[in-house]
């Protein structure tokens, strides 16, 4: 057991597969010599030299693209957009390359690639460079989708990835590289489409994934200091859904909050509420109670990025709306 | 009208009898790619094939003329006016044909269609349908045999449309700075859908000058001209095989029917029709032959008909496969 930050976890997982794997190679803006913007692959150039770690030039769809050709062609890519927000310029070569070719080549081809990115709000970035797009990925059937909150889900869900046949948006919570955990020794891996119950009780079932969770920890403490135990749901996956994780607590818990810190319509959450009353609806006492970030572009100024995003109180209240707790 | 390509001096030096199986079998391919897309627009016609259809008919020489400097390690990426491409490729026509009927015969089990043929296991890496999306797939196609040292190239046809999207400049600009082994061949047939790249290009409708800006070797040649277009590529899969990096073809084309089977192509003159039809290279090239005493009419018309029959076959082949189980609908989402 060692004590690991979540970008330390990151990089240890990178480093694994560049000394185990000749077919896994790094590109992307700025990871080279300049140490990536996030400093995940720092000091990766020196030691595994410019054929692995390649530094592109800023054209996200076209280093994507080439991606997908070079996995298409028996390579591992990995991937590191600056911020998921930048997919956007790519997501011609994410949705109908990597994501469709498998399908409509009739299952002749496989892109077994990684794009790494961080994602979120709350660093005062404004509209373009907050985002959360991997709500929008996981929509897409051919690609899987994993949002890790802790530095041994990280490191586990990182070393599926790199074994996964299928291209993995691996989406990190920008505000998080710095966070502290215990990460286990040994190969252990963390499978893809399985949610972690992060701790239990028998009351309520809160849901979210990266950045929400640390809102969750907090709400459910507060909860505790009420006598409510909460049961608190990390998805890490959101796709595929593990819905028989969360199904399972609600039938201990009969209640159910869904956070979601990007926009609250049409992300993820809304999925896993709509799910919820489809297979729970029964063990359910209220409706499902929904907290995501605002709809609007996100701003700049701190207070009104703050008022965005979700907070402790939004869950309290929520819960208190749906269930009366 | 459009005619520039005509000012173009043939390119092709005929080697006298040696080059006559060479040139029976690039007329062999060039009329299996015509003879296809005939029997694709009535299959079409029938409601056998349906979607959007886009046939290759008038830029046949193009396709046949490529294929020949290429090798089993090499990958072919293109855009989705594919069948010519797979079929010069040596993809197996009943099974290319069969997927334009969407059944499980099918390259694709009936699930890509007319604009999505694959076959990985001869580096046929598809028709794809956003115009310019290719490009970067076959960068990292490129990539990959650089990597791994396989000695293959990529090559990537694209029309004069996808010049105006980013990822053409973008992918030139990645295979000039990491030298990859990617040949760019741009099939101008002087319009985007319904609009004449004159109306959409600054700078006039030839592309390869912009080629040269990235660093990139480039060559314009007639692509009506099936010789021409063999010579040419040679020379530049040559040149990329002894690393010297990406090169840049641009051939002069027309196609003869409309973009895709709901076109009747209104946007285009008479005049400039006749032209370019009376340029066919499904004409010029048996003329030539014939002309230059390297094949008899006899010779000629027993290719025509091996063509001939070997698409009448593929449609039969097609009619009598089965369609895809419905079980298939969830295969190959996810490997």
């Amino acid at each position: 057991m060692a004590e690991l930050t979540i970008r330390q976890a990151i990089q240890r997982g990178l480093e694994e597969a560049l000394q185990n794997d000749p077919n896994v190679f790094i590109m992307g803006e700025d990871i080279g010599k300049y140490g990536g913007a996030y400093a995940v692959t720092s000091g990766f150039l020196e030691k595994y030299g410019p054929k692995r770690i390649k530094d592109t030039p800023i054209s996200e769809a076209t280093f994507i693209g080439a991606g997908v050709g070079a996995a298409a062609a028996g390579l591992r890519p990995v991937i590191e957009i600056m911020s998921i927000s930048f997919s956007l310029v790519a997501f011609d070569q994410i949705v109908n390359m990597a994501a469709n070719l498998r399908y409509m080549s009739g299952g002749q081809i496989k892109v077994p690639m990684v794009i790494r990115a961080p994602t979120g709000a709350g660093a005062q970035l404004a509209a373009t460079h907050s985002q959360s797009f991997e709500t929008w990925l996981a929509e897409v059937p051919g690609i899987k989708c994993v949002a890790p909150s802790t530095p041994a889900d990280a490191l586990g869900l990182l070393r599926s990835a790199l074994s996964d046949g299928n291209t993995v948006i691996f989406a990190e919570p920008a505000q998080m590289y710095g966070v502290k955990g215990d990460v286990p020794d040994g190969r252990f891996t963390v499978p893809i489409g399985k949610a972690s119950v992060q701790r239990s009780g028998g009351d309520v079932t809160l849901v979210s994934y990266g950045h929400g969770m640390r809102v969750l920890h907090s709400a459910a403490e507060d909860l505790a200091k009420r006598g409510i135990e909460a049961e608190v749901v990390d998805l890490r996956s959101l796709s595929p859904l593990d819905m028989d994780t969360i199904v399972a607590s609600v039938h201990k818990t009969n209640r159910a909050l869904t956070l979601d810190m990007a926009r609250r319509t049409g992300g993820i959450m809304a999925e896993v509420a709509a799910r919820l009353q489809e297979a729970a609806s029964d063990w359910l006492d209220g409706p499902v109670a929904r907290v995501g970030a605002e709809d609007v572009p996100w701003p700049y100024n701190r207070e009104l990025e703050q008022e965005a995003l979700p907070r402790v109180e939004d869950v309290l209240a929520s819960l208190k709306k749906s269930y009366g707790i | 009208m459009n005619t520039r390509a005509a000012k173009a001096k043939p390119k092709a030096h005929v080697n006298g009898a040696n080059d006559k199986q060479e040139f029976l079998e690039l007329y062999r391919q060039m009329c299996l790619i015509r003879q296809f897309e005939e029997a694709c627009g009535e299959q079409y016609s029938r409601g056998n094939i349906r979607g959007f259809l886009h046939l290759y008919i008038g830029q046949e020489a193009i396709a046949a003329g490529v294929m020949r400097s290429l090798r089993a390690e090499d990958y072919v990426v293109t855009h989705y006016r594919d069948h010519g491409h797979a079929l010069a490729r040596g993809l197996d026509t009943n099974r290319v044909m069969a997927e334009l009927f969407g059944r499980a015969t099918g390259l694709s089990k009936g699930k890509g269609g007319s604009m999505h043929i694959f076959d990985a296991a001869k580096g046929f890496m598809g028709g794809h349908a956003i115009v310019g999306g290719q490009l970067p797939l076959a960068a990292g196609l490129a990539l990959a045999c650089q990597y791994k040292g396989t000695g293959g190239i990529a090559v990537v046809f694209f029309g004069d449309g996808a010049v105006n999207q980013g990822v053409f400049h973008e992918t030139m600009n990645l295979a000039a700075i990491w030298d990859l082994p990617l040949l760019f061949f741009l099939e101008n047939n002087l319009y985007g859908m319904g609009t004449a790249a004159e109306r959409t290009r600054a700078g006039g409708v030839d592309i390869y000058p912009i080629a040269g800006s990235y660093g990139i070797e480039a060559a314009m040649i007639d692509g009506m001209d099936v010789l021409a277009v063999r010579e040419a590529t040679g020379e530049a899969v040559k040149k990329i095989r002894a690393g010297e990096g990406p090169k840049f073809i641009e051939a002069k084309t027309y196609r003869f029917h409309g973009h895709s089977m709901a076109d009747p192509a209104r946007y285009r003159d008479h005049a400039e029709l006749d032209y370019w039809l009376s340029r066919d290279p499904l004409k010029s090239f048996p003329k030539m032959m014939l002309d230059r005493e390297l094949a008899t009419a006899e010779e000629l018309a027993v290719v025509r008909k091996s063509a001939d029959d070997e698409v009448a076959s593929a449609v039969k082949f097609s009619l009598e496969s089965p369609p895809p189980a419905k079980s298939e609908l969830f295969t190959d989402v996810y490997a």
